[in-house]
C-alpha cells in the first residue's frame, strides 16, 4: 500500500486521501461491499467496528457500533447515496444514539470514494467532507489524534506560560 | 468539486512535512510573538494598543503581528482608524488539527485494508 497524497482543505472542512493498493478494481470494492472486511478496517486504533446492517445498494443503510477500550461503544450509520459498482460509491455517515438511531443533533460528513485501476493495482480516493467541526471533534476523541498530540501539547504549554 | 480538489493534490506528506505546523512554531519562537498573543487570546488589541507595551518601533510590532497572521494563529482587521488584532486559534487551528487527526485515521484504515488483501496473497 502507498499513500498517493492527502489533501486538505480547512476552509471547506475536506479530506482528500489517495492511497494505491496491489490488487485489482473488484477485490479493492470488495472491502466495502462486504461488512466482515469492513469492519476490520473502518474504525479508529483501538476501535474496532461492528456492522450489524450493511445494505450496500443506493439509498441502503447500514448500522455499527465501535467499541472503545474501555467496553464503550460509538453507535454510527451509513446511507449509500451513489453506487456505480465497482468504481465509484457515494455515502452519508453520522453518529447514532445507543439504540442504533441517527442522532439528528450531531452532524452527518459526507464521503466520496473513488476507485480506479493502474499499471499495477488500484488507485482509491476518498474524499471526506465535514459539516462542522463538533463531528471531527467526536472522531478526535476516539483516540485517533495520536500524531498531533505532541506538536499541540507543545503550543498549549507556550499559551500556558504565557498566560501564567 | 471532487475532481477539482483531485488536481490541486499535493505530494505525499511524510512525518517530516507539516508547513503549517512549522510556521506555527516559528511564530511562538519568538518571546514578543508570544507575548502579543497572549495579549490577543485574552482579549482583541488594536496594533497601536499592543505597540504601547513594547520598546520598539510600531512597524516592528506590527512585523510581529504579520508572522502571527502568516502562521494564522491572528487575524488584522480595519476598524476605522484602528487595526484590530483578533485571535484564530479557535477556529481555524482547531479545524486543521482535526483533519490532520483524520488524516491519520485514513492512514490505519488504508494500511488495515492493505493486510486484508495481503491474506489473498499468502492464499
Amino acid at each position: 500500500m502507498t499513500v498517493v497524497s492527502t489533501h486538505k482543505d480547512v476552509e471547506a472542512l475536506t479530506l482528500t486521501f489517495v492511497a494505491e493498493f496491489d490488487a485489482s478494481v473488484e477485490r479493492v470494492w470488495r472491502v466495502w461491499e462486504d461488512p466482515r472486511q469492513l469492519e476490520r478496517w473502518w474504525g479508529p486504533p483501538t476501535w474496532p467496528a461492528t456492522f450489524v446492517q450493511h445494505d450496500f445498494v443506493v439509498g441502503g443503510w447500514s448500522r455499527y457500533w465501535m467499541t472503545g477500550p474501555a467496553g464503550e461503544k460509538a453507535h454510527g450509520w451509513w446511507t449509500i447515496t451513489a453506487i456505480d459498482a465497482p468504481h465509484r460509491l457515494e455515502f452519508d455517515d453520522g453518529f447514532a444514539d445507543a439504540d442504533g438511531e441517527p442522532d439528528n443533533g450531531m452532524p452527518v460528513s459526507h464521503a466520496v470514494v473513488t476507485l480506479e485501476a493502474t499499471g499495477t493495482g488500484t488507485r482509491m480516493t476518498t474524499v471526506t467532507r465535514f459539516a462542522d467541526t463538533a463531528q471531527l471533534e467526536q472522531l478526535v476523541a476516539m483516540g485517533m489524534e495520536e500524531g498531533m498530540r505532541e506538536a499541540m501539547s507543545q503550543i498549549d504549554g507556550v499559551l500556558k506560560e504565557e498566560k501564567a | 468539486m471532487v475532481v477539482s480538489e483531485l488536481d490541486e493534490a499535493e505530494p505525499a506528506a511524510g512525518p517530516g512535512d507539516g508547513r503549517e505546523t512549522d510556521r506555527i512554531f516559528q511564530a511562538l519562537a519568538d518571546g514578543t510573538r508570544r507575548d502579543i498573543l497572549a495579549r490577543v487570546i485574552r482579549e482583541e488589541q488594536s496594533v497601536s494598543g499592543l505597540a504601547r507595551h513594547y520598546p520598539m518601533s510600531f512597524a516592528a510590532v506590527q512585523k510581529h503581528v504579520a508572522v502571527l497572521e502568516r502562521a494564522a494563529l491572528v487575524s488584522k482587521q480595519r476598524r476605522g482608524r484602528e487595526q484590530v488584532v483578533r485571535v484564530e486559534v479557535a477556529a481555524l487551528r482547531r479545524a486543521a488539527r482535526l483533519l490532520d487527526s483524520y488524516e491519520q485515521l485514513w492512514r490505519h484504515r488504508a494500511r488495515g485494508i492493505e493486510q486484508i488483501l495481503a491474506e489473498d496473497r499468502e492464499r
